[in-house]
Order: structure tokens, then C-alpha cells, then sequence
């Protein structure tokens, strides 16, 4: 890697301040972006590391809502979660393996926005908000394509608002080398609807299947998406699957994750 | 009843203690006084003209010391490869040259071009940033069949249609194995892929060149499966340091699977930079360097036809294959997919005519070179392929075909068709022995459990054939090697009854320092504790060529017998002198000497001790000291067997492919320690299953590498495993070594390929489905894609 400055702020303060500097970069549990700098890919001025600010640690219950602080790492929501909201706990266990899930945060995972992630479709499906420093991003706003999303320059996502839903599961089929999502699709069932939040298939990230929604929204079980077609048009081809695979691995999963949800 | 020390003991492995513990000293453990440390430029382009290489502003940059080009390195030679083959023509092939950095062209992504010295990584890296490279892109040649056409691009001009060679295997058969398959009544056909693999060894390469001017003397610490190899290629014919001051090292490694065997561009660069500079010079591979700088493995595109009687008797085979070399003839890329590949073609079969052609072609992609296996898992993987595709032709079950063509015991010694002898064998009693271990008996009705789960289930059983020890180096000779392949072992009494083994083989985690330590024990009758074994410098082993092709114990270890069986004659003639006996009647056991008819009786260590303070000695017959050396080139190559069974369980909805069970029996002769073996064994397995189902070394069509790091090349990982059943009971002792061993290292990546890949094509005909191939890896998406028709 490239030197660069390191800062570890302990307030949400102090770290907005440091952001503010020239090509100051966030880090999370670094699971992207330390790799990213080892292999000289990115050469930030400041590294912020975000992971001392105690406030941003949380997993809690807030009435029919979920909140996760921005730096809870996979492994506090697989853990904390799993009473409250299953569906959330059983998507994060399955994040890498047990190094990755005790480094990696929600927040750092939500403003990369792999489009490979588990994390984003959670969030849609589960139509939550995202918190930052300066104010709160509704789910259908926040994902704008591969590894773009509504954050301004040095915002800080300070914590994620999970309405808890009824029923939810998360599917991933695992590409086999980086074991990231090939297709991830997290069904919930919410009290007005259900979503559907798929990863992993699309060239344009993550996805709401509103077609399922509807179907599944009107009868609730897997065989009501049936008679849906996925189309391969704009899905993900390269080494572990032409856009074909994708686009049926979706409509596998949604009924899976409806049968287990 | 177990033994519990010697030859047939589970001593548990002595090196395990440091490697377990973190006290093993690998080569990057070692650093020197005064080191530097290089770092290499690179192509980022599979082809081009190098049109210039602009290094002021590197050199100028903080800590460097020199930046070196091909300019620099105009007094070297190429890189040499070891074996010379000879085409179907009678002529020899084509050698073009392997430049330590590159010479007018680049040839591959991450072909080194420009080695920065400095201080540190860092530095060395930075400046290599600052390195100018101007490349004019030439159109990269990748597709083999499209390489050998003739109007296309060449990846060295100086070799028509990028054919190194054209080989025919025995080209005398030719004619006659086309006349039977034209007249046959059954031929079966298929085409298929070997899929070019990475090694990744836990440990990637380092190098560490250290000349001293005050003595003239040259040091390399290095990744090797073979230092006396290295120094003779890169003393002898690169560098021009005559072996007595050129020393190499290789210290404890950490797994290699053949891709250490070979004298790497880094090693040579080093060590020129360490005389030019007066300094030693390290260099440490980062794992996305390995990808692109490792010898890659396979690669081989296989037409190959059965022809099969109407009783399934297998009446000839014929293969027509194209091996992938990459941009250059690395060290052994020659004779892996000859002479390693075609000699296995025969199998455990008894097929009278056999034909094997292989056109070795250039491309602009990694060089290619063995692998575990090396050449027999892609000889093995098409044979079993296409056997399992003849019985479903012909309705005969894949089992029963099998057995009807195995070479029986009473034809053993077995000349094949295509040049050797197998020694000896039972190939029914493995295979009898496998379907006991795998419960065969139980498939049906596992297969109607998967069913009602809605899955299908598969079954894939194959046998192999293996041969190690590429022997004998008169005949080896003449086929075109350009060394020997004997080994050698020193054995060093010690005064008070230890010694010192000092083998020529060179372990790179197999536990050579367990097994040969049990192999001494047991002929002379002491504690394993007692001896030492010392391998892998050469200033410290006789010549030996290394560990490599399973040949380590069979002749490695029949080495250090020699050299010990000389130990004891010496050491009964002092016995006889201190027992006042005849030495004909002396006896060695349990590490006490003995004379026939007496009760007199001296110990191991008093012989000792006799030999190194002798005051009590036979001076005027004997020569004080006890220390020999053997070297050891054997008769024959060893030929291992056995048969895997591959049970899979298949998603129909994904294409997901889950191992449900794995058995194997193996045929290895006399087992030196059986829980090293069964080791090998799943280590062998568990490489064949990542072939199988997710290993992939992929380019895309400008030449660079897509599978370049583990997000993209999908190596087997604990949960990608079924726990194996495996078992080596069925022992046929190998008729031409001492110890009647033939070597497992690389069984059970020969062996299990193909039953996975048959098993999956079983489930894939079964419920109703028809998939006629699918080649490797068995990825889900390509079983999906592939039940889509």
C-alpha cells in the first residue's frame, strides 16, 4: 500500500471533521477497502477509521424496528439479531467466514455497495432506513447502481433502520470461489406487502423484483411466483454464470426463501 | 497388530512439531546482512513488441540501487529445458529462447521485464511504478486450435504455426491402430478439456541470492523441490558459476505440488543482481505475483476414441491431444504431456493397439508444466471418461467393462503398448476391496432417499494407473532427458551410535525426516530418535535430483538402503573383529550383533564407537569411520494402482454439485507409514476434487487472466469435502526396489478426477435427464447449463 495518514476518532464529531479533509477516505472493518489499498488500487491522503466511535456499535430493539449501528459488525447482528429479526441474523452469519464477520460493518458494506453484497438486498427488502450524520435515506433511494449509492462525500452512515417484518429469509447461492452472493435474494413480509431485494444478479446492483412482490403480496407461498419470469437482460455474465443462470437462480431462491422465510 | 516404530508404524511426523508450532524456517524466515530487496515489472499485455523500457527515473528514486532490463542480462543465458523431445518426424523440437527478463516481446501477462533493487519492498515497488514500459500490442494467440491453424499470429517467430513439436506415441502403431478402429464394430468418441489449474502452495516462492566477492562463493536460498537441479540449470547453463561455488539452500517448504521443481526467471535475476551489486538480493512472491508467474498446470484439449468389441473388449484407443505450453518450454514442459501422459494410456487394461499424439503449442498465456500428477491425471482422467461413456453406449455396466479388460495377475510382467512394463498388480482385488469400503451395495437405495429429497444421485467409479519414478536414466537418456533420475543418500554413524541421513530428495511437506528415519530404524534395529535426516542443501547432500513424481521413497528411499545396507556390512566386519568371530556368521537385530551358535553379542553403539576410537580395530583390512554413500538409479518405474468411487449428490433447481461420499483403495505396495500415506492420499483427493468441481485458470480473449486471485479461482475448501474412505490393504510389493515401494504422493489426484466428473454425468442420466459431457470444473452453472440441452 501507499503511505497514508491514519485517524481514529472516538465522536461522530470528530470523524465528520476528518472526513472533511482532502482525499480522506472512511474505513470500516477495511474487508474491501484494506485489500484495495494492499494491492495499490486506492491511495487516500487520511484514513478515518470509524470503528472507535463507541456510539456507533449497537444492535437494539426499538419497539417494531430494528436498529443497527453503523459500525455493528456482522457478527454483533448475527448474534444480537437472531431473536429479533431472524430473517437479518440468518443473512449475516453467512457473511464470509467467522475473521471477516468479527471486521466487517454493516455501514462499511452499505456505502460500498458491492454489487455481490448480502447486505443491500436486507435493506430493501426490509424497506429500511439509512441513518447518516445529516440525515435519514429511505431504502428505494440509497442503492444507485455498482458501488454507488446516495451518500455525499464524507457522510457517515450512523445507523440502519430495519422495520422488523413478519416472516423473512435470506437465500445466498454462493459463487464458489469468493463464496459472495452468484444470486442473493432476501424476502419480507411486511404487514402492508411483501419486498423482495435481490443481489449478486443484476450489472445494475441490487434490486427490487416487484413482479414477485406483487404475486407474493396476494398469496403469500412459493408457488405464486410460478408463472414469473426473470429476464436474463442486464443480469451479471462472466466466469460463474451467464445471465440466464442468474436470472433462473433468482426465481429459485425467492421461492426458497418464501418456502423458508 | 500396528507396529509401533519402523517400516508399517504411524510414527507421528517429527516435523509436524515446528510446523504446528511456528518455529519452521521457511525461506522468507531467513534474512541476511546487508539484503536488498527486488521487485519486478511485469507485462500487463499477453502480447507485444517492447518497444523501450525507460528506467532513469526508477533508479533515481529513493533506495534503489539498480534496475535491471534485458540489456543488463545480456551475459545470461536462457532458461534450459530439460528434456528434448524427439516429433513423429524424427526431428527435434523447437526451442526458442526463455529470457530471464524480456527480450523484444512481451509473451505473457506478468512476464517480468525490469527487476528494481532497493532497500526495501517498498521502495523497490515504488520505483517500479516509475518504470516507462512502451508495449505496441500484438494480437494475443490463446485458442490452441486456432494457434495451430497456421494463419494466425505466433507467439515466437521462429516457430511455424506456434508447434513446438508433433508427437507420436508409438508412432510405429500408427497404421494398425487406425486399421482396427476403421474396422471395429464399436468406436466410442469424445472430446473434452483438462482444465489449466494454479498449484498455490500454501507458501509462495522466494528467493534469496547471496554472492560474496571475498570468496567467490555463490549462495541461493530457495522454494525448490530440487537444489542440486537448480544449481546444475542455473550454474551449468544460465549464469556460468561452476557448481563447487554455487551452493543452494532450500529450507523447510511450505507445499509446492511440481511447481518448485523448475528454474524460475526470479531465482536467476536475484542472484546476477547479488554479483552485480555485492549484495545479497531477496525477492518475495505476493500470492496475485504466483498467479501470474507460477508454472500452471493441465491444460490439454483430448479428442480420444474407444474401439470395443461387441462384448465390450477394448480393441484399440487412439487420442489426438493439444497441450497448452503457454509463452515459453518451461523445465519439464516438454515431457509432461509426452512421455508422462502417453505412457499412462494403457491403463490397467489390456488394449492391445494404443496411439497417442500430442501437439505441444505456444501461446501467449502462463508457462504450463507438471503438476501433481503431471500428465497422468490428464491420461487417466480422458481413458476413464471415455470408458464410462463406451458402457453407456453399449449397455454394459461401467464396472463390469472395466474388470473384463483389467491385465490379470498372472500377465504381470505386463508390457503395454505404449513402451513400459507394469511389474506387478491385482487390480480386481482393489477394485474388489473398493466396492466393499465405498458400499457400493447401499447405492440404489441412497439413490431413491436423494430422490425423494429431489435430488438426483450419481455414482462414478474408476481404476488408475500410476507410474513414479521415471527410471532408468540409461533409457530416460535416450528419449531425450537431459539428466539422470537416480537419487542418492549419505548415511553418518556418530560415535555414540546416532546418525545422520543426508538425502538427495528434498521434502516439501511429504515427512521425508519420519519415514526415512523409520526405514534405518528398522535395518539396524534402534530408536528412530537416533537418526537425523538433513535434506535439502546442497553443501550438506550428495547429488540427488529431488522430490518430484512420487519418487521420493521408491528412489529416494531405496537410496538411503543402499547406503545403510552398506553401513551394516562395514559395521559386522568391526563386530567380527571385536567378537573374535567369523563376519559370515554375524547377525544384526533389535540393534545388537550377534554370532550364530554363540552367546556373544556386541552392541549397535559399542561398533560405533569401535569404528570412530580405534583402539581395539582391524587397521591393516578396514579403514576407521562409519559413513557411506549410495546412489541409486532404479530398473524401473514403480506402478501404483488402485480404484475410487465418487458418490454426488445434484440440485437439479441450481446444478449445485455436493460430494455426498468418497471411497479409494490403493495399491502402493509396501507402506512405510501408513497415516502418511492415507495423508497423501486426502491431499491428492481433495486437489482432484478442486479440478473437478471449481478450479478454473481462465483468460479472457485479450489475454489476461480472469481467475487471478481467490475472489475469481475457486479453491476446494473444507465444506467443498466429504470425509474419505480410503484404504491400501491390497499390497502387490514393487518386483525391482528394496523396500517394495511405489510412492502415493500424486494417486490421489490421478485417481479421482474422473469419478467425480462420472459420477456426475450418472446423475445427470438418471430421473429421466440426458447429459451426454460436461467437462471440468463441474461448476453449478455449467450442470445447469447443461440439463437446459
Amino acid at each position: 500500500m501507499y503511505d497514508f495518514q491514519f485517524a481514529r476518532p472516538t465522536s461522530l464529531d470528530e470523524a465528520v471533521k476528518a472526513l472533511s479533509a482532502e482525499d480522506a477516505q472512511a474505513l470500516g472493518g477495511g474487508q474491501t477497502l484494506i485489500p484495495t489499498l494492499k494491492q495499490r488500487l486506492a491511495a487516500p491522503e487520511v484514513l478515518v477509521s470509524l470503528t472507535g466511535i463507541r456510539e456507533l456499535r449497537f444492535v437494539r430493539r426499538d419497539g417494531d424496528t430494528l436498529r443497527v449501528g453503523g459500525t455493528a459488525t456482522h457478527g454483533m447482528v448475527a448474534r444480537e439479531a437472531a431473536a429479533e429479526f431472524p430473517g437479518l441474523a440468518g443473512m449475516a452469519v453467512r457473511i464470509g467466514d467467522p475473521a471477516v464477520r468479527n471486521r466487517g460493518t454493516i455501514g462499511g458494506s452499505l456505502a460500498n455497495n458491492d454489487p455481490s453484497a448480502c447486505y443491500p438486498a436486507a435493506v430493501l427488502a426490509a424497506n429500511a432506513t439509512v441513518v447518516t450524520n445529516s440525515r435519514e435515506i429511505a431504502a428505494d433511494e440509497f442503492f444507485d447502481g455498482m458501488f454507488t449509492t446516495a451518500l455525499d462525500e464524507g457522510e457517515i452512515i450512523t445507523e440502519v433502520r430495519f422495520p422488523i417484518p413478519e416472516r423473512a429469509n435470506y437465500q445466498k447461492f454462493e459463487q464458489p470461489a469468493s463464496h459472495f452472493a452468484l444470486v442473493g435474494v432476501m424476502v419480507a413480509k411486511h404487514a402492508d406487502g411483501v419486498r423482495v431485494g435481490v443481489t449478486g444478479a443484476s450489472e445494475d446492483g441490487v434490486f427490487r423484483w416487484t413482479e414477485a412482490e406483487d404475486a407474493l403480496s396476494g398469496n403469500y407461498a412459493p408457488e405464486a411466483v410460478d408463472g414469473l419470469t426473470v429476464s436474463a437482460d442486464g443480469m451479471i455474465g462472466d466466469l460463474h454464470g451467464t445471465p440466464e443462470y442468474r436470472a433462473h437462480l433468482v426465481k429459485v431462491l425467492t421461492k426458497r426463501a418464501v418456502a423458508a422465510s | 497388530m500396528p507396529k509401533d516404530f519402523g517400516i508399517g508404524a504411524s510414527s507421528k511426523r517429527r516435523e509436524d512439531v515446528r510446523f504446528l508450532t511456528g518455529k519452521g524456517r521457511y525461506t522468507d524466515d531467513i534474512n541476511l546482512q546487508g539484503q536488498l530487496h527486488g521487485y519486478f515489472v511485469r507485462s500487463e499485455v499477453a502480447h507485444g513488441m517492447l518497444k523501450r523500457v525507460a528506467t532513469e527515473a526508477a533508479a533515481a528514486m529513493p533506495g534503489v540501487h539498480r534496475v535491471f532490463t534485458a540489456a543488463d542480462l545480456e551475459s545470461a543465458g536462457g532458461l534450459p529445458c530439460g528434456w528434448q523431445i524427439t516429433d513423429r518426424f524424427g526431428n527435434p523440437m523447437h526451442e526458442p529462447k526463455h529470457p530471464v527478463l524480456a527480450e523484444g516481446k512481451v509473451r505473457h501477462v506478468g512476464e517480468p521485464i525490469a527487476f528494481v533493487v532497493a532497500d526495501t519492498v517498498e521502495q523497490a515497488r515504488d520505483a517500479a511504478e516509475a518504470v516507462e514500459v512502451e508495449i505496441e500490442d500484438l494480437p494475443p494467440v490463446l485458442d490452441m486450435k486456432a494457434a495451430v491453424s497456421g494463419d494466425g499470429p505466433l507467439v515466437h517467430d521462429e516457430v511455424p504455426a506456434n508447434l513446438c513439436f508433433d508427437w507420436g506415441f508409438v508412432e510405429d502403431n500408427r497404421d494398425a491402430v487406425d486399421e482396427a478402429i476403421r474396422n471395429a464394430p464399436h468406436v466410442t468418441t469424445l472430446e473434452l478439456v483438462n482444465n489449466r489449474l494454479v498449484a498455490n502452495p500454501m507458501e509462495p516462492r522466494v528467493a534469496i541470492a547471496d554472492f560474496d566477492a571475498s570468496t567467490g562463493d555463490h549462495t541461493l536460498y530457495l522454494t525448490s523441490q530440487n537444489p542440486h537441479l537448480i544449481r546444475l540449470l542455473m550454474g551449468a547453463f544460465v549464469l556460468g558459476i561452476p557448481e563447487h561455488k554455487l551452493r543452494v539452500v532450500a529450507p523447510d517448504v511450505g507445499g509446492a505440488f511440481g511447481s518448485k521443481i523448475f528454474l524460475y526467471n526470479e531465482e536467476v535475476a536475484c542472484m546476477f543482481a547479488s554479483i552485480q551489486l555485492r549484495r545479497p538480493v531477496k525477492w518475495a512472491s505476493t500470492r496475485s505475483e504466483a498467479f501470474v508467474s507460477d508454472k500452471h498446470g493441465r491444460d490439454h484439449v483430448t479428442k480420444i476414441e474407444l474401439a470395443l468389441d461387441d462384448d465390450g473388449t477394448f480393441l484399440a484407443l487412439r487420442t489426438d491431444t493439444l497441450a497448452n505450453l503457454g509463452a515459453y518450454l518451461s523445465t519439464i514442459g516438454s515431457v509432461t504431456p509426452t512421455y508422462l501422459h502417453g505412457t499412462l494410456m494403457a491403463g490397467n487394461y489390456k488394449t492391445p493397439l494404443i496411439y497417442v499424439n500430442v501437439r505441444t503449442v505456444f501461446t501467449n498465456t502462463v508457462p504450463v508444466d507438471a503438476y501433481r500428477g503431471a500428465g497422468r491425471p490428464e491420461a487417466t482422467y480422458q481413458l476413464e471418461r471415455v470408458i464410462d461413456k463406451a458402457a453407456r453406449e453399449l449397455g454394459i455396466d461401467p464396472i463390469e467393462l472395466r474388470r473384463r479388460n483389467f491385465v490379470q495377475p498372472e500377465d504381470f510382467p505386463y508390457a503395454t503398448p505404449v513402451a513400459v512394463e507394469y511389474d506387478t498388480g491385482d487390480y480386481g482385488a482393489v477394485l474388489d476391496k473398493l466396492i466393499e469400503i465405498a458400499d457400493l451395495a447401499g447405492f440404489e437405495a441412497r439413490r431413491k432417499q436423494s430422490e425423494a429429497n429431489g435430488l438426483l444421485r450419481g455414482l462414478g467409479v474408476n481404476t488408475y494407473i500410476e507410474a513414479c519414478g521415471i527410471a532408468p536414466s540409461n533409457l530416460v537418456g535416450q528419449l531425450g532427458a537431459r539428466a539422470g533420475f537416480y537419487d542418492s543418500a549419505t548415511v553418518r554413524v556418530n560415535a555414540t551410535g546416532g546418525l545422520v541421513v543426508m538425502a538427495g530428495t528434498k521434502a516439501h511437506g511429504q515427512g521425508h525426516e519420519t519415514t526415512f528415519a523409520q526405514v534405518v530404524a528398522e535395518m539396524i534395529g534402534i530408536d528412530e530418535t537416533m537418526i537425523e535426516v538433513v535434506q535439502g542443501d546442497t553443501a550438506h547432500t550428495p547429488m540427488g535430483m529431488g522430490s518430484s513424481g512420487s519418487r521420493s521413497i521408491a528412489v529416494g528411499g531405496s537410496a538411503v538402503v543402499r547406503a545403510t545396507e552398506k553401513i551394516i556390512n562395514k559395521a559386522k566386519k568391526i563386530a567380527a573383529h571385536l567378537m573374535e568371530a567369523a563376519e559370515a556368521d554375524v547377525d544384526l537385530a533389535d540393534g545388537t550383533f550377534t554370532v550364530a551358535g554363540t552367546d556373544k553379542t556386541v552392541a549397535w553403539g559399542d561398533v560405533c564407537l569401535a569404528a570412530y576410537v580405534p583402539h581395539n580395530y582391524p587397521l591393516e583390512d578396514l579403514e576407521p569411520g562409519l559413513e557411506e554413500t549410495a546412489f541409486y538409479d532404479p530398473a524401473n518405474f514403480t506402478f501404483p494402482a488402485g480404484a475410487y468411487a465418487c458418490e454426488v449428490e445434484i440440485d437439479p433447481e441450481t446444478g449445485k454439485v455436493r460430494i455426498d461420499r468418497f471411497a479409494a483403495a490403493d495399491d502402493f505396495g509396501n507402506v512405510i507409514n501408513p497415516m502418511i500415506v492415507e495423508g497423501q492420499v486426502h491431499g491428492g483427493i481433495a486437489q482432484g476434487i478442486g479440478q473437478a468441481l471449481l478450479e478454473n485458470c481462465a483468460y479472457d480473449e485479450n489475454g489476461q487472466l480472469i481467475s487471478a486471485s481467490y475472489m475469481d479461482y475457486a479453491m476446494p475448501r473444507a465444506s467443498d469435502l466429504p470425509m474419505y474412505v480410503v484404504d491400501h490393504s491390497c499390497q502387490t510389493p514393487c518386483t525391482h526396489n528394496p523396500l517394495g515401494v511405489k510412492g502415493c504422493g500424486e494417486a490421489g489426484a490421478i485417481g479421482s478426477p474422473p469419478a467425480v466428473v462420472n459420477a456426475v454425468l450418472d446423475a445427470l442420466n438418471s430421473g429421466g435427464h440426458k447429459v451426454d459431457h460436461i467437462d471440468m470444473p463441474v461448476s453449478p452453472s455449467r450442470v445447469w447449463q447443461a440439463m437446459q440441452g
